[in-house]
């Protein structure tokens, strides 16, 4: 349903993005991992319809993409909620396009799937981080989008938190099966959510290898078989002999 | 606790302690008048500046100055606002109008404002026009600076959080620009009206025949400092009245930011709990 073809990005004389070929089916989940600077982060917003390729075209349902669209949702690494509204007023910012006394019951809904009913009247700044992200999960879902986008949403947060709010999504994945592209640098959690990994590389950004992460969730992280599938991604990364050092910001 | 612990405690966490040294100097500066240690004609008592307070009041003339001032002042500062709201927004939002319009404007603002009274008297005549224009000439910069700030500063994150929920235009404005500017537009509002007050006095001191800045050129002109001391007494009633108005008033919009403030000391507070623990 959603296809990437030939999308190239250059920003003045760097080229951040060379040819990026990639086709998502409906329900999926892929996960994109890449060193920084590969420019999947990019490849995210240019999907976002947040910015527009130097060439080639995103397709959303045989519809080229052109700006933000309704039915693509997306989560950022920071919470972005406004904070003169109240985590209820940021859900219903989402839904300005429906009737108003629609907006209350869907945002209520919304909020309750994200277990934050009770929080509904509080202020993002009363939220801890890891509650401010799952408000802000609530809002790109609130519309019920076909495509989820996130870009690095847990990155930000403590591994426990991280951990809790990875198998949350995997709940709102199971009740809506939306398709669901999400970068990250941290493996694990590629091969923990993803139905496929795509391990992009830098210089110019570009796809390197794809993996097919056919086991059943939900995935215990230590399991013999993601623990394969990561030494060979930290082998395309160039990471395995050099170790952590090489790249400090990278989780492993 | 014992009642006194409470009542020490109650003055001190309440800010009454920040009386006791006006109370003290008060207290001197009565005593030294009293035994004719300070000349009454240069320092008169403060029991004589009440005096002459109520001696106004009663003449009837005191609320009639009061009253032009405040008239004065709250025109100047609306005048001045609305102009500084529009350019503000104006070179705030638009990187073209601010190249167009703020380095004229910074630079009109490096003259000093009362050099300008001359040319207002000559060009609006000695009575009303020229005043409210100073004042609103007044009230205008630190509006201005601060609206243009305020949008500028707002987090472009935000705005692209609502670009892709479909604001945009006059929805953009009201829902993201408007409340997340608010705050720094609410500071220049108070600075703005601050200077309004400061601007009252210079434009009462060039040929005005009654306000409150008439009272304290008066006083001078006919030797009576008691009346000086009490209009001085009541720019500064008035002056903290106003200001705590608009502070109530802004109070309503930007209550969030409140919250916002406390939740943060909380933080701190308990973070600084746990390091004692620690220790």
């Amino acid at each position: 349903m959603l296809q990437i073809r030939h999308v190239s990005k250059r920003f003045d004389e760097l080229a951040a993005l060379a040819d990026i070929d990639l086709a998502v089916d409906r329900g999926e989940i892929v996960g994109i991992v890449g060193t920084s600077g590969c420019g999947k982060s990019t490849l995210l917003r240019i999907v976002g319809g947040l910015e527009a390729p130097s060439s080639g075209s995103v397709m959303l349902d045989n519809v080229a993409v052109a700006g933000p669209r309704p039915e693509v949702g997306l989560v950022f690494q920071e919470p972005r909620l406004m904070p003169w509204l109240s985590v209820r007023e940021n859900v219903e910012f989402a839904l300005a396009k429906r009737p108003r006394d629609q907006r209350r019951p869907l945002a209520d809904a919304a909020l309750a799937r994200v277990g934050l009913r009770a929080f509904a009247d509080a202020l993002p700044q009363q939220l801890s981080g890891g509650m401010a992200q799952r408000a802000a999960i609530a809002r790109a879902l609130v519309a019920r989008p076909a495509v989820l986008l996130l870009d690095e949403p847990f990155s930000a947060l403590d591994a426990f938190t991280r951990f809790g709010l990875q198998d949350h999504l995997l709940d709102i994945w199971r009740a809506d099966q939306p398709t669901m592209l999400f970068v990250t640098h941290d493996i694990e959690e590629s091969l923990v959510l993803s139905d496929r990994v795509v391990v992009m590389r830098a210089k110019p950004g570009r796809i390197h290898a794809q993996y097919r992460i056919d086991l059943p969730r939900p995935r215990r992280r230590t399991e013999a078989q993601l623990q394969s599938w990561k030494e060979r991604i930290l082998e395309d990364l160039d990471l395995a002999q050099k170790g952590a050092d090489a790249e400090p910001e990278f989780a492993i | 606790m014992t009642p006194l612990a409470r009542a020490r405690r109650v003055a001190v966490k309440g800010g009454a302690v920040g009386l006791l040294l006006p109370a003290l100097l008060l207290a001197l500066w009565e005593a030294l008048s009293r035994f004719g240690l300070a000349p009454p004609n240069l320092l008169p008592a403060p029991s004589a500046v009440l005096k002459s307070l109520r001696d106004l009041w009663f003449a009837g003339e005191l609320w009639g100055h009061i009253e032009i001032t405040l008239l004065r002042v709250l025109l100047g500062f609306l005048a001045g606002t609305a102009v500084a709201t529009v350019l503000g927004a104006l070179t705030g939002y638009s990187p073209l109008w601010r190249r167009l319009l703020d380095p004229t404007l910074q630079a009109l603002r490096s003259i000093p404002s009362i050099a300008w009274v001359p040319l207002f008297v000559l060009w609006l005549g000695i009575f009303e026009g020229s005043k409210v224009t100073l004042i609103a000439l007044g009230a205008f910069f630190p509006v201005y600076l601060s609206t243009m700030a305020g949008i500028q500063q707002v987090d472009r994150k935000l705005v692209e959080v609502a670009h892709i929920h479909g604001y945009s235009g006059a929805a953009l404005v009201r829902r993201v620009l408007l409340p997340a500017t608010l705050p720094a537009y609410i500071i220049g509002l108070r600075g703005g009206l601050g200077l309004a007050w400061m601007f009252v006095i210079a434009a009462e001191f060039l040929g005005a025949s009654e306000g409150l800045g008439f009272l304290l050129i008066d006083g001078q002109q006919t030797g009576r400092p008691a009346n000086i001391i009490a209009s001085i007494l009541l720019f500064a009633v008035f002056g903290k009245l106003s200001d705590v108005a608009l502070a109530a008033i802004s109070r309503r919009f930007v209550s969030w930011q409140d919250s916002f403030q406390s939740a943060e000391e909380k933080k701190a507070h308990a973070a600084d709990q746990a390091r004692l623990q620690e220790i």
